[in-house]
């Protein structure tokens, strides 16, 4: 139902803001409408959790069933249109080199650790601690804003008959996706320090993010 | 093992929110009265709205992307909100979500209740954020939600087909509480019902008693990081 694959023209030079996050880390911005927001996975299989909430409401966030209803489609890829609780369309992914990013897994935690690994893997880092730490700096936001979030270049394989598993990922360095922002929203972003199963190939590096001013947006 | 008990019951009419607290040592049954019925259904720690039902952490720990028998809805802190001790459906969609007064309207147009009454067109998302709201919380309390009764199959490509006739008149599912749980549901139309009318089934709900799980319990060694989230669960509630 959606391209696969599909190029970008923008070129790096040309962005307005390039940042790189290392992992382990939260990071939070402001896209504002028409702007073009890349996330670039530098040295490959580095899953990264990623949610959008609305700047100007943030009672207005992604919503993973939405999104999946609306296109009745659980990846994402391009053409892929990030819809909202309240039904409308975030983000629109305009281009993508990696493919099947994950809906479903949503954010690692501490405590998920607990059952997934075992009772003793409490204390290691974990996606949940930097999304509060991020949402908890920003007013008007708290845990309530963490809801199922996106894994771009995490590959999370299902089947008909209801299962599901994390798998090696099928990213590479240098592969990225790209979305134009339909809203002002916050990308709000944990680069993903799992080290208990091979999302991050067990050793997670950092990934840039860039944006695009367009016409729209200035 | 003790026998349950049928504490009360009421048939919730189709299309319509509905909410109680589910207490640790009781269960609710949700009956699909004349079949195809949807029930949309959200829990909460019934004592800290904070903890809350996460479908990622549903789906990741069980290896899942569907809700059948000694299946465990769990919160975002490790720990077990309601597991499904009974079901004779065999499959309910974790992933689809709810309708949108947009989608009835794409679908269905528009019958509001100035000219129809009660037999007014409702959509889920409304009905469920009314019903949290009656709690005292708000939109940013409205998270991801189970249907049941519903079969939504999903291929290695991603794409999801409705599976229809999943329920049958007198299907039943039970669902036990392993902490005290705010439940919410609407008994709204699946949003993939390619049904061409707008549909409203009602669902009856029974509060039962029932036994607390030992490490027996088929939820519980239904594998190894159930009984590791029932362990969670155990020591939060002492």
């Amino acid at each position: 139902m959606f391209t696969k694959y599909l190029e970008s023209t923008l070129k790096e030079e040309d962005a307005c803001y390039v940042e790189d996050v290392a992992a382990g880390k939260g990071w939070l911005h402001l896209i504002k409408k028409g702007q073009i927001f890349r996330i670039l996975d530098l040295k490959g299989n580095q899953a990264v959790d990623t949610l959008f909430i609305n700047a100007n409401d943030p009672s207005e966030r992604y919503s993973v069933q939405q999104t999946v209803q609306r296109q009745a489609n659980c990846l994402v890829g391009v053409g892929t249109k990030l819809y909202s609780n309240d039904d409308n369309p975030m983000l629109t992914v305009i281009a993508d080199t990696c493919g099947d990013h994950d809906t479903l897994g949503s954010a690692c935690s501490c405590e998920s650790n607990t059952c997934r690994y075992s009772l003793d893997k409490r204390y290691m880092h974990a996606c949940r601690e930097s999304f509060l730490k991020v949402l908890l700096e920003t007013p008007n936001l708290d845990k309530r804003d963490q809801v199922n979030n996106l894994n771009f270049f995490m590959y999370v394989p299902f089947d008909e008959k209801g299962n599901l598993n994390f798998a090696d990922g099928i990213s590479g360095s240098g592969k990225y996706v790209e979305m134009r922002a339909e809203m002002d929203v916050f990308a709000v972003v944990s680069n993903c320090p799992q080290l208990n199963n091979p999302c991050n190939a067990y050793d997670p590096t950092p990934v840039r993010m860039i944006i695009w001013d367009s016409k729209e947006s200035v | 093992m003790s026998e349950s008990k049928v504490l009360c019951e009421q048939v919730i009419a189709g299309g319509w929110n509905y909410s109680r607290i589910v207490k640790r040592g009781q269960k609710i049954r949700l009956t699909d009265i004349e079949g195809g019925a949807n029930a949309s259904l959200m829990c909460y720690n019934a004592h800290n709205f904070t903890e809350r039902f996460n479908l990622g952490d549903t789906l990741k720990i069980q290896h899942i992307c569907r809700i059948a028998k000694n299946c465990c809805l769990y919160g975002d802190m490790g720990r077990i909100l309601l597991s499904v001790v009974e079901d004779t459906v065999g499959w309910h969609d974790p992933l689809c979500g709810c309708t949108h007064a947009s989608l009835i309207k794409e679908r269905f147009g528009e019958k509001d209740y100035q000219s129809a009454h009660n037999d007014f067109y409702r959509n889920g998302y409304d009905s469920l954020l009314v019903e949290i709201g009656k709690h005292g919380m708000t939109k940013r309390d409205f998270t991801e939600l189970v249907n049941f009764f519903s079969k939504v199959v999903v291929t290695s490509d991603g794409k999801m087909t409705f599976v229809e006739n999943n329920s049958k008149p007198g299907d039943y599912v039970e669902l036990r509480a392993e902490m005290d749980t705010l439940v919410v549901i609407d008994t709204g139309m699946h949003p993939l019902n390619p049904s061409k009318e707008y549909l409203r089934k009602p669902v009856k709900v029974e509060l039962l008693t029932c036994d607390i799980a030992g490490a027996e319990d088929p939820c519980f060694t239904w594998c190894p990081e159930n009984g590791r989230g029932f362990i969670n669960t155990a020591n939060y509630n002492l």
